[in-house]
């Protein structure tokens, strides 16, 4: 059974150059949740995915992910942290000399799966996020809105039990960010718990979901709601 | 977790493919550095041979005392070649130093009736190292039959001192030359790593262990190593036998003598085979690791 579960309790965050990007932030985010971070430039939404994702650590209190201890971790834990996490970016990251196949089935091999469930998966998230037969594109025959689609199918595709989207329409215009932020929400449906990092006020009060507001390294507020309200 | 090393290696050549202009660039200068190195090695080994030849040359004359019959003249040679320090000792009688003398310098009939009893019967002895020739002098002084010894020392010291200095010129360039190419090469291997640091921090991201990551690099830099030796091996081949070919068809390099490529063709493709892996392998692993740090 997955334990799905995302927990900061007193976190902070100094980079070694001194700037205090997270001043004692507290938050649980649920099993099957799906959560807005907002906040403005520079409040510290940043360094929280990077404590998501385990690229930087706490310098104090504790950041619990999906049953691993982020401030206890070991090195060789990392990668088997990272996959209960599917993270997309703003910029899709893909590898441009790969096919969206090679893509996702690079994913699938990181974490040892056979070439049998490589075949059988792969057309099923692809039919998810409305890209079946797109397979043999390479992502600069795609669209924008396709290569995030391709983004969110990678991130799919070992079946995480947390998403984390950062800006993940930051690069796409309104229709498309909308056709997005659906399809997260319809992961979601089906049990995923889904956190987006997101500036765009617009989206996150077209969806009447948690909002979690950072600013200045602090949570400025935590609820239901809308952008506004928050703000 | 299993690791399909099939899949490694197949994305492995891929990549060295797919990345095509910066695998054509670890090559070049993989080829480049090693046909320097071999070339260079190659002459000195050269030089090397002709030197020892030259040594081989050097020999020191033994005379015997004339009041000794033929067959005791004869006699002395096992006692010679007993010495230490002696490769072979030949004995030559006086009929035969004289036709030599004759031979050498009677251009105008001068010496056609030169008597051969004013020459006396000697060895002619070649010594396993010029460094002996002192003490082999010493002892053939000793040798009751011979009474005259001639060594030439000025000529040998001078063929060891050459010899010497040769010697450590050649290790020292080489070793230079070893260690430039390998900085050279293992960093053309890091640039191509450089290129691909994104393609790293995505595999990072969806949770592949280091060594998932690694394997295909290793298997890439294995191949560019594999085939920059390969292709430097057949260029140094193409490049010495030219080399042979016009010292011998020079009218005064030819006295040089160089070893035949056929004759030393295993040692330098091992050379070139093993710097090329330890080159490709070593520079992906230590350009890999610095961005595996994420």
């Amino acid at each position: 059974m997955r334990y799905s579960m995302i927990r900061l309790t007193d976190v902070k965050k100094t980079y070694s150059n001194g700037t205090e990007a997270l001043q004692g932030i507290s938050f649980t985010i649920e099993d099957g949740e799906f959560v807005f971070l907002v906040g403005p430039s520079g409040s510290g939404k940043s360094t929280i995915i990077k404590l998501l994702t385990g690229e930087v650590e706490p310098t104090e209190g504790r950041v619990m992910i999906n049953g691993f201890s982020m401030s206890r971790i070991s090195n060789r834990q990392i990668p088997y942290m990272r996959r209960t996490i599917g993270v997309i970016f703003q910029d899709f990251r893909l590898i441009p000399k790969k096919t969206v196949y090679d893509n996702l089935s690079l994913a699938m091999h990181a974490v040892g799966a056979s070439a049998k469930e490589i075949q059988s998966r792969i057309p099923y998230v692809l039919d998810l996020v409305g890209l079946a037969g797109k397979e043999q594109r390479y992502p600069d025959e795609l669209s924008g809105g396709e290569q995030q689609r391709v983004a969110i199918a990678r991130a799919l595709v070992n079946n995480p039990s947390t998403i984390v989207a950062d800006e993940p329409t930051g690069n796409l215009d309104p229709s498309r960010s909308l056709e997005i932020m659906m399809l997260l929400e319809r992961i979601n449906a089906l049990g995923t718990t889904v956190v987006v990092v997101t500036h765009e006020r617009g989206l996150v009060n077209h969806f009447d979901k948690r909002v979690i507001m950072i600013a200045d390294g602090v949570v400025a507020g935590d609820g239901m709601g809308t952008y506004e309200v928050r703000e | 977790m299993k690791h399909n090393f099939s899949y490694f290696f197949k994305e492995g050549v891929r990549n060295m493919f797919s990345h095509g202009f910066m695998s054509f660039a670890a090559v070049g200068v993989t080829v480049a550095c090693l046909l320097i190195m071999g070339t260079f090695s190659l002459v000195a080994f050269d030089l090397n041979e002709n030197l020892k030849d030259l040594q081989r040359e050097n020999a020191v004359l033994a005379f015997v005392d004339e009041n000794l019959t033929d067959a005791e003249a004869r006699g002395l040679q096992p006692k010679l070649e007993g010495l230490p320090g002696v490769a072979d000792c030949t004995f030559v009688s006086r009929d035969e130093a004289r036709d030599n003398y004759v031979e050498k310098y009677d251009e105008n009939d001068l010496y056609e009736d030169l008597e051969a009893e004013i020459f006396r019967h000697r060895y002619v002895i070649h010594m396993t190292d010029l460094t002996v020739m002192d003490d082999l002098r010493a002892d053939l002084e000793q040798v009751e039959g011979i009474v005259k010894v001639r060594a030439d020392e000025a000529i040998s010291n001078g063929f060891i001192t050459m010899r010497n200095i040769a010697g450590v010129i050649s290790v020292a360039l080489i070793a230079v030359l070893l260690i430039v190419s390998i900085f050279i090469m293992s960093n053309t291997i890091k640039l191509t790593t450089f290129d691909r640091r994104d393609e790293i921090a995505i595999m990072k991201m969806v949770g592949a262990t280091d060594s998932f990551i690694q394997w295909p690099f290793v298997y890439e830099g294995l191949l560019l190593g594999i085939t920059g030796a390969v292709v430097a091996f057949g260029l140094q081949w193409l490049l010495y036998t030219g080399m042979v070919k016009g010292v011998m068809s020079s009218d005064t390099l030819q006295l040089l003598s160089m070893v035949p490529f056929a004759d030393i063709w295993l040692p330098v493709a091992l050379v070139f085979l093993a710097v090329g892996i330890l080159v490709g392998v070593g520079g992906s692993l230590t350009a890999i690791r610095k961005f595996l740090r994420v």
